[in-house]
């Protein structure tokens, strides 16, 4: 139990990217936060708790470069710490994680965070890299010059943590040090009278934090914005003296990074001393020399993206049949044990079906998530960025959007949550837009059941099928729209221009345990989401298809009547030729099952088309007529809108076939053998194409727009991301029917 | 000169900024005046360049690196 007199201490580890503020947070606390080599792994603050008698609570933050917000995980960085968030006090005590091998970039956030006014230790992180780089440290003397304790570790190898543990147990934290570093004295003048300013109307900012805030408010906008209500006397000074700076030709932007800077330089030559030459080539520099090469470069990257499209394309198949028959065996298995009746009817077709179809995907999500992770921990992913920046700036996306984008193809939310790396709002923002016209896996499902239906098979040349190359076709269509699309919003966002700074970290061995529990999480997290949702749809679907029940057709009755009445007959002429009862019956129930099936399955059909589902798809369908879709597909188009991969479902409920695995050769023959009334056939290769290209297009996904939602924190992007992919669908798939048709092919 | 005219492996020093607002970003890498640069290498297509500041290695785009001025020392 924790005392309750005394709160909670709390304690912000803060530092650049890519230092090992994670490893030490997952160390802390024994939580399992994902951790990769590249800068950018963490976008959301998260919290865990430090146990022992006195719990203390440890938040891990996005890694920022500095505390003037640059993108918008640092800015969650500097609201933690100074407070600016909503009914949250600042950390009792900060811990700087610093990169020991690249030491005087990372002071500079150090000496920003000293200012802020809170205790502060250094956890001078990655020893043994700045060892092997040849990087010899005086941390007494650093130490000593900082005026903060600094505590050297190797997070990765679980070294420096206990010390760092009692460190931040202490009951008396560390002092403040005084400011070491000077402004120019003509800026400085400026800075003095505006906190005098700044004083008055802002008092509730305590007086040691007011240089930092005021210094911030100078240099940058998004913070002096900040204060436009709530102080506009002091906002209207800071405009003031920026007049005046630029008047006498004082780089004012400047001048904060410079004074820090002026102060850490000869630091770093009196703490630091080198045993190598620091231009002397090191392993990562040779790896570079081949993986970055203008021409090896890029081949290894096709190559690779090939290998894992080849990976999750095929070697997941054995799994992903394995795990659907296991579907189809547990579904007969409960039919077999359970009574018959409503519920088992829900238990079978409505849930074990719905919620098989999800995990079947999980081979190909591990499979993702594995090269995905390998990328990420060796430190490739920041090269893949840098090979292909100039493609993407060309349509105005960045090398930046290259990992969110690539992630898409397992799943948007993800790749969604990604682009908040990109540190240039303009790129990020249309990034999001784009990034669910990437094939996801909920659409490979759909992609594989009506190319295997009803397009054509045979080889187009060497190994290529038909078939396969439609496949293809699909994801690339994805692809081109969505840099189509990237053109188009860069020309509708002008202002700001994109930039891209970004840190190529250096290689470092992978870590098999890490990968795979990234795997392991990520895979769970994605099973978890989806499965509540297709969940929740097949329960509602398998309702909306079963009600109101209507009467029986009068006319299927008829022929009911009549084939039980040739039954009789048929059995009578039997038994009169000398059969016993029970075979003559066998025989003839044999060979009249085909009529009966059908006329079952007529009367089924009948429900359906009465049913909730059946008067939707019939309102639905004159929209969706030009496009070649009836009734059915209409009513399935509505219900993939929780998530594509209910389509399915969808059509094996509305089609009264029980189970919908994709390639159940009965769902599949259902579907063939479906015709309009006038005898023509449902499905002509048109219509599948037609289909095809609208769900490449079109946004069905409820978690892909309540992401959108959450991550640019207004409705109004979702609402133009539903309309211009739906808007898109509809004219693509409109252009194809019609066209096709004037063509002759209908 | 600015970076853009560097040659792969040159090495120059930072002499200041050909425009009144530079990218804050490339200000917190610490690339300010007096500061040794080594433009590694460039991408593929020639754009972003690989840079080396301070000890590690920047991706910035041509149209930035054409932002920094440069002198280029006599290599020893
Ligand atoms: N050599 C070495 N590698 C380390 C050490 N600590 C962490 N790493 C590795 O450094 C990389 C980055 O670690 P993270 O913990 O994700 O870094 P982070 O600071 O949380 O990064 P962001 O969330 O991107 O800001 C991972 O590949 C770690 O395995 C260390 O002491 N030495
Ligand atoms: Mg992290």
């Amino acid at each position: 139990m924790t005392d309750k007199s005394v709160p909670l201490r709390r304690v912000a580890l803060i530092g650049n990217p890519n230092v090992g503020k994670t490893t030490i947070f997952n160390q802390l606390t024994g939580m399992r936060q994902k951790v990769g080599n590249y800068p950018g792994v963490t976008v959301e603050r998260k919290t865990g708790i430090l146990s022992g008698t006195r719990p203390i609570k440890i938040i891990d933050l996005p890694g920022s470069y500095s505390l003037s917000p640059n993108s918008i995980d640092e800015r969650i960085a500097y609201d933690v710490l100074t407070g600016h968030l909503d009914g949250e006090d600042p950390p009792d005590l900060v811990v700087c994680v610093v990169d020991a091998s690249v030491l005087e970039r990372n002071l500079y956030l150090v000496t920003q965070v000293i200012d802020l006014g809170l205790p502060v230790i250094v956890a001078l992180n990655m020893m043994d890299a700045a060892k092997t780089t040849g990087l010899d440290i005086d941390v007494r003397l650093l130490e000593e010059r900082l005026g903060v304790p600094v505590l050297p570790m190797v997070a990765s190898e679980k070294k420096g943590i206990g010390k760092l543990i009692i460190e931040m147990r202490r009951s008396r934290l560390p002092a403040l040090p005084d400011r070491h570093w000077s402004l120019l004295p003509s800026v400085d003048t400026e800075i003095q009278t505006l906190i005098s300013k700044f004083a008055i109307e802002a008092q509730f900012v305590p007086e040691n934090k007011r240089y930092i805030e005021v210094l911030q408010c100078l240099s940058n906008d998004v913070m002096l914005d900040f204060w436009n209500d709530k102080a506009p006397e002091f906002q209207k000074a800071v405009v003031a003296a920026r007049e005046r700076l630029s008047g006498m030709n004082v780089a004012y932007r400047q001048a904060e990074v410079i004074g820090r800077y002026a102060w850490i330089s000869p630091l770093m030559n009196t703490v630091i001393s080198r045993k190598k030459d620091p231009n002397a080539k090191t392993v990562s520099d040779k790896i570079d020399a081949v993986v970055t090469h203008r021409i090896v470069g890029p081949i290894l990257f096709s190559l690779l993206l090939l290998l894992i499209f080849q990976a999750v394309f095929s070697w997941a198949t054995p799994a992903m049949d394995l795990i659907e028959s296991g579907v189809v065996g547990l579904g007969r298995l409960v039919r077999m044990q359970a009574p018959a009746g409503i519920v088992t009817d829900l238990v079978v077709d409505g849930i074990i079906a719905g919620v098989g179809n999800v995990v079947v995907f999980l081979p190909q999500i591990l499979l993702l998530f594995f090269f995905l992770g390998l990328m990420e921990d060796t430190g490739y992913m920041a090269r893949s960025a840098f090979i292909m920046d100039r493609i993407m700036s060309k349509v105005g996306l960045s090398g930046g959007s290259v990992v969110p984008l690539l992630s898409c193809f397992a799943c948007a939310i993800p790749g969604i949550m990604a682009a908040r790396t990109i540190a240039n709002p303009k790129d990020r923002l249309i990034t999001i837009m784009v990034a669910p016209l990437m094939s996801c896996s909920a659409r490979l499902p759909i992609y594989t059941l009506f190319i295997a239906a009803f397009l054509p098979t045979g080889i187009v040349f060497g190994p290529i099928t038909f078939q396969g190359l439609a496949m293809f076709s699909m994801y690339a269509l994805g692809i081109v729209l969505a840099f189509v699309a990237a053109f188009v919003l860069k020309l509708v966002f002008k202002g700001q221009s994109s930039f891209f700074a970004m840190e190529l970290p250096p290689y470092r061995m992978p870590r098999p345990r890490q990968i795979f529990w990234r795997m392991i999480d990520r895979s769970k997290a994605f099973v978890v989401r989806a499965g509540k949702i297709i969940f929740g749809m097949s329960v509602i679907l398998w309702f909306l298809a079963r009600f109101p029940g209507v009467a029986s057709d009068p006319e299927i009755d008829a022929q009911r009547l009549a084939a039980d009445g040739r039954f009789e007959v048929s059995v009578d002429s039997l038994i009169s030729e000398g059969l016993s009862d029970t075979v003559a019956a066998e025989l003839v129930s044999e060979e009249m099952a085909p009529v009966f099936r059908r006329i079952n399955a007529a009367e089924a059909g009948h429900q359906v088309e009465h049913s909730f589902i059946g008067i939707i798809g019939h309102t639905l369908e004159p929209v969706m007529r030009p496009l070649g879709f009836d009734w059915k597909i209409s009513a399935g188009l509505i219900s993939a809108f929780a998530a594509r991969e209910v389509m399915i479902s969808a059509l094996a409920t509305i089609y009264s076939v029980g189970n919908g695995e994709e390639d159940s050769p009965l769902l599949r023959q259902q579907l063939k053998a479906d015709r309009y009334p006038d005898g023509s056939p449902v499905y002509t290769p048109l219509v599948a194409v037609s289909l095809l290209v609208f769900f490449v297009i079109a946004m069905q996904c409820m978690s892909t727009l309540a992401i959108t939602r959450r991550e640019t924190n207004s409705w109004k992007w979702p609402a133009v991301m539903w309309l211009y992919m739906s808007g898109l669908a509809y004219l693509f798939s409109f252009i194809i029917y019609q066209g096709g048709r004037a063509l002759g092919w209908g | 000169m600015t970076i853009v005219d560097l040659k792969p492996g040159d090495r120059a020093i930072v002499t200041g900024w050909a425009t009144d607002d530079p990218p804050g970003r490339l200000l917190e890498f610490g690339l300010l005046p007096g500061t040794t640069v080594e433009l590694v290498r460039s991408a593929p297509l020639g754009d972003p360049f690989d840079i080396k500041v301070r000890g590690f290695h920047l991706s910035i785009r041509k149209s930035e690196a054409s932002l920094v001025l440069v002198e280029k020392r006599v290599t020893s």
